[in-house]
């Protein structure tokens, strides 16, 4: 196991995290909306949440330790302890595990001997289980550094984390031309830009299946109504000679919901925020 | 009249450097943003009101509606956010569009953030998925490098800043409330509501949340018209949306369809189960709406209809199981999942999800008894309607269903002392199982010990 040793921020060190913290702080129209940056950003000196990260964030943003504490501890991405070179996370849950996800984990924990949230002696990488990656279309899914490795197998698994330990560049299959270190990471989520959004795909094959079969079959959304000029006073009106399709009718009578469309104004029981 | 593919959204997915701004522009982009600008700010709103569109993260309120909510303007700042946390099982659109196209995101902001009179916008965007906030970052910054964002945006005098916000690691912040917490710098928890985002949102001021698929449907809807986009879908779930298909499929992926459309009819484009295999359960819209099975392929796929049959569209995430599958197995995975991500804050679902992952783990395992099913649909009805937030009624979803549905399988664990399935046949490649007690040999934590 890798430790840290106890250093105090100073010199450039400080500078540079002051002048980070400042960016990050003029993006909110309220600073203490920069805490979640912050830790991001003191991830990417120390490898994680450490006890001087946390004094930094209080004293930059005028909270207490506890109150940042209570922050850092709510969210699995913040590391209370120094993290692997590499997050290497299976996802295990239901539609992940029941497609492989549960054995690649068995596989890979035997592989490196080590359990979830256990980093490998050297350092290298730290094992997890990880919830739904939105990713389930390229099942059984792994998150290298929150790069997406899709469709994995056990065998496919641990050449990645053999080729990770042994310092080549790997690549995801949808994401940057080669993963980057924890740290690099946590730089990139404090909003810091490391200038490679034009690297890898734009799409992997499962997000194009339907792309591809409406390409193959001719199908199209229908062309823009002659209508455009929606006039929202003159309803009805706008689509000219075109009759207004009103669409298929839904199979039931009873809606579960108010009815949502037109010009309806009329008032509904439904809570206005319950979108997730 | 079988349906057919729409692809809106996706219609450009695979083109060259789909992400730039340059690839978004060649294919039409930001035509609704210059028709928006030339259109008063309350027009823009009853146009997306009269679309029918309705929120494509899981609730399905009417999204026009809902920036009707806003006061009248009181000279204060007012806001939108974009719930780009995209975290509930089976869902899997709302990332792979930012990837490929996150063009089409940033247009609809600036499109809604026009029309509720906002200046400065928010995208929150799970940590989770480092490639995605990249590409993000880079296409706000051709915004504005571009004169799509920033002060005086095409000459109309209009000024709008966004910002890109990651998270870092809470499936509770995709609850609107808890977002709004999260990007003012606390824990995701969720507020009491009233009052509501409209009325006192980000920093108390009135504000806007919006799923990614719905703000990147307004574009289309105003370059193309209401009418247009009333032609696809139902006549109260109108429109196109993202149907992503999972699991035991032969080709899974995004497929663009109008609302209505089947299982059937997506399955058949799909490739159909597995083959050699037969469907046995599936999720309409993730893992929060109750379990549909073979019975309900003909359902459409649209608000009502999911509804009446007894669950919920969600967000259209079609998660496939076969035959080969145990349906407990998969229902103890979610509890568990509801267990970890609870935040702790009411009793209802921090307790209950608790002792439903216990329960059902005791059954998985063949140490349950018939009493423990009981227990269960009590434990959900405590939860039900009691929690917080739609967290813990969403955790009961998957239980009730798949007792009612698979009671006999349930049943078969108790008395039989352990699953009747092989775990190794569901998964895509072969392996030999074992049994999880091993694992928490190997990793130290004794069974049923929370890691700190």
């Amino acid at each position: 196991m890798t430790t840290t040793a106890y250093e105090p921020y100073e010199g450039t060190k400080l500078e540079r995290l002051e002048r980070d913290a400042a960016d990050a702080m003029g993006r909110y129209p309220d600073p203490r909306s920069a805490l979640l940056p912050l830790l991001h950003l003191v991830q990417s000196e120390d490898g994680y949440v450490s006890p001087d990260g946390i004094q930094f964030c209080a004293r930059t943003l005028g909270l207490s330790t506890a109150e940042v504490s209570a922050v850092a501890t709510f969210y699995t991405q913040y590391k209370r302890h120094p993290n692997g070179e590499y997050t290497v996370g299976v996802c295990t849950n239901t539609l992940c595990a029941v497609m492989g996800g549960d054995a690649i984990f068995d596989e890979l924990s035997d592989h490196l001997g080590v359990g979830h949230d256990e980093t490998t002696e050297d350092g290298k990488i730290t094992l997890e289980r990880v919830e739904c990656n939105a990713a389930c279309d390229y099942a059984p899914v792994m998150m290298v550094n929150w790069e997406f490795f899709d469709n994995q197998t056990p065998g496919k698994a641990k050449d990645v984390v053999d080729r990770l330990r042994a310092g080549e560049a790997v690549a995801p299959t949808r994401g940057a031309a080669s993963v980057c270190s924890f740290k690099q990471m946590s730089r990139v989520l404090a909003g810091f830009s490391d200038g490679r959004a034009d690297e890898g795909v734009g799409a992997g094959p499962a997000t194009l299946e339907g792309t591809r079969l409406a390409r193959e079959k001719g199908w199209q959304a229908p062309p823009a109504s002659s209508g455009q000029e929606h006039d929202p006073s003159a309803e009805a009106v706008g689509a000219g000679t075109t009759p207004v399709t009103p669409g298929r009718t839904s199979s039931t009578d009873t809606p579960a919901a108010p009815p949502a469309g037109g010009t309806s104004d009329t008032p509904t029981r439904r809570e206005p925020s319950k979108e997730a | 009249m079988a349906t057919t593919l729409s692809p809106v959204l996706s219609a450009h997915w695979d083109a060259d450097r789909s992400w730039t701004l340059e690839t978004y522009e060649a294919n039409g982009g930001y035509a609704g943003l210059r028709r928006a600008l030339t259109m008063p700010a309350a027009d823009v709103v009853t146009a997306v009101k009269d679309s029918g569109l309705r929120g494509r993260g899981g609730a399905g309120f009417p999204t026009g509606l809902k920036w009707s909510f806003l006061p009248a303007p009181d000279g204060g700042p007012r806001y939108l956010v974009v719930n780009a946390d995209e975290s509930e099982p089976g869902t899997c659109k709302d990332i792979p569009l930012m990837m490929a196209n996150p063009q089409v995101l940033v247009e609809g902001v600036a499109i809604t953030s026009y029309a509720i009179g906002c200046h400065h916008a928010f995208i929150y965007i799970r940590g989770e998925v480092l490639h995605v906030y990249r590409r993000v970052l880079r296409a706000v910054d051709e915004a504005y490098a571009k004169g799509y964002l920033g002060k005086n945006i095409q000459g109309s005098g209009y000024d709008l800043d966004v910002t890109v916000h990651a998270g870092a690691g809470a499936y509770i912040c995709g609850e609107e409330t808890a977002l709004l917490d999260s990007l003012e710098g606390r824990r995701g928890q969720p507020r009491l509501k009233p009052p509501f985002p409209a009325v006192a949102g980000l920093y108390a001021r009135p504000t806007v949340v919006n799923n990614v698929e719905s703000i990147a449907s307004v574009p289309s809807i105003i370059a193309n018209g209401v009418d247009w986009f009333r032609s696809m879908g139902t006549e109260k779930s109108t429109g196109f949306g993202l149907f992503s298909l999972s699991g035991h499929v032969t080709r899974p992926g995004q497929y663009e369809a109008p609302l209505g459309i089947t299982l059937r009819e997506l399955l058949d484009m799909a490739g159909g189960v597995r083959e050699g295999h037969e469907l046995k359960f599936w999720t309409p819209g993730g893992s929060s709406t109750p379990l549909f099975t073979a019975e309900h392929l003909d359902v459409p796929l649209d608000y009502e209809s999911v509804g009446a049959a007894g669950s919920m569209l969600g967000t259209r995430a079609l998660q496939i199981f076969d035959e080969t599958t145990c349906v407990v197995r998969a229902i103890t995975r979610w509890a568990e999942f509801y267990a970890h991500e609870s935040c702790g804050k009411c009793t209802p679902c921090r307790e209950g999800t608790y002792w439903l992952k216990q329960v059902l783990a005791r059954i998985e395992h063949g140490q349950g008894t018939l009493e423990d099913l009981d227990t269960l649909l009590d434990v959900c009805d405590n939860i039900l309607g009691r929690a917080f937030c739609a967290l813990g009624d969403g955790a009961t979803s998957t239980i009730t269903s798949g007792i009612a549905l698979f009671r006999d399988e349930f049943e078969a664990h108790i008395t039989g002392g352990g699953c009747p399935l092989d775990p190794a046949a569901s998964a895509l490649f072969e392996y030999t199982p074992r049994g999880r007690a091993d694992l928490h040999a190997l990793s130290g934590v004794p069974a049923g010990t929370v890691g700190a």
